[in-house]
């Protein structure tokens, strides 16, 4: 029924900022994590959205059938690692270098704002959607 | 005259329906505020219940039963209760570099336009349902 459509729309937004949070959340826990070599080292990671489409038929009432978000998958920063020397560091390589993840904390507590703030418009999407519901099936009492 | 229920809800019945679907796309252009590429839509209003009611009002409509009768298939998809032809895009205001033309205050601001309209037409159609149990019931 086409009116618990916006809980699956307002639910797949929910879930693709909770995603956006979740490697918000794995970029700073390990903004600080060096290594040794920079091809092991932590690379921000960040969601792509796309919006989803519908299944063949699933288009009724003439609506269009971009309808949902979708994550289509998460691909890493491909920005060099930030060089470092720390000889004494027990990960430094022959050089005495470390390499520090290309983990940008500002552009990701920017990031975080943003997806709970677009978290946030969905929540508040599904409750006015509910509400309405609710005064629906509660017509003619 | 025979009874109609239809007749009787008037305009209200078609207005709730298309309050429930513009709901549906403001939700989605909330859902969709940070996809790349993703267009705004909104639906003209006015103009998609003036078909709808137009249609309604019209049980007589010709129908082609011909190969050789024309000019009724503009009205198949109004009468069917199609609303494709009034959704239309928004015109960003600030267009963003990734093709996204969602303005999330303004979708906010027309969600709630929309619920609260939503449930202006509800307190209709309560009204008219209250006034139908008074003259059934008779109390």
């Amino acid at each position: 029924m086409s009116s618990f459509k916006v809980f699956d729309i307002a639910g797949s937004g929910m879930a693709a900022q909770s995603v956006r949070l979740n490697t918000v959340a794995s970029n700073l826990a390990n903004a600080e994590s060096v290594s040794g070599d920079a091809k092991t080292a932590y690379k921000a990671r960040h969601p792509v959205f796309e919006a989803m489409k519908a299944q063949a038929g699933a288009s009724k009432n003439g609506v269009d059938p971009n309808a949902a978000v979708k994550v289509l998958g998460i691909v890493e920063d491909q920005r060099a690692p930030e060089m470092r020397y720390q000889p004494g560091n027990p990960l430094a390589n022959s050089e005495g270098y470390v390499f520090a993840p290309n983990v940008n904390v500002v552009e990701e507590m920017v990031d975080m704002i943003s997806a709970s703030r677009a978290y946030q418009n969905n929540v508040e999407v599904m409750n006015t959607s509910k509400e309405l519901l609710m005064a629906t099936l509660r017509l003619g009492s | 005259m025979p009874f109609s229920i239809d007749s009787y809800l008037g305009v209200h019945a078609a207005a709730l329906k298309l309050r429930e679907q513009r709901t549906e796309l403001l939700a989605r252009n909330l859902a969709n505020a940070d996809t790349p590429g993703f267009k705004a839509q909104d639906l003209d209003f006015g103009a998609a219940l003036a078909a709808q009611t137009s249609a309604a009002a019209q049980p007589g409509t010709l129908k082609a039963t011909q190969a050789g009768h024309i000019g009724v298939q503009a009205d198949a998809a109004l009468s069917s209760g199609s609303t494709e032809a009034f959704l239309k895009y928004r015109t960003p205001l600030a267009p963003s570099l990734d093709g996204n033309t969602v303005d999330p205050q303004l979708e906010q601001a027309a969600f709630a336009d929309n619920a609260v309209r939503y449930q202006a037409t509800l307190s209709f159609l309560s009204t008219k349902f209250r006034s139908l149990m008074t003259a059934i019931t008779g109390q």
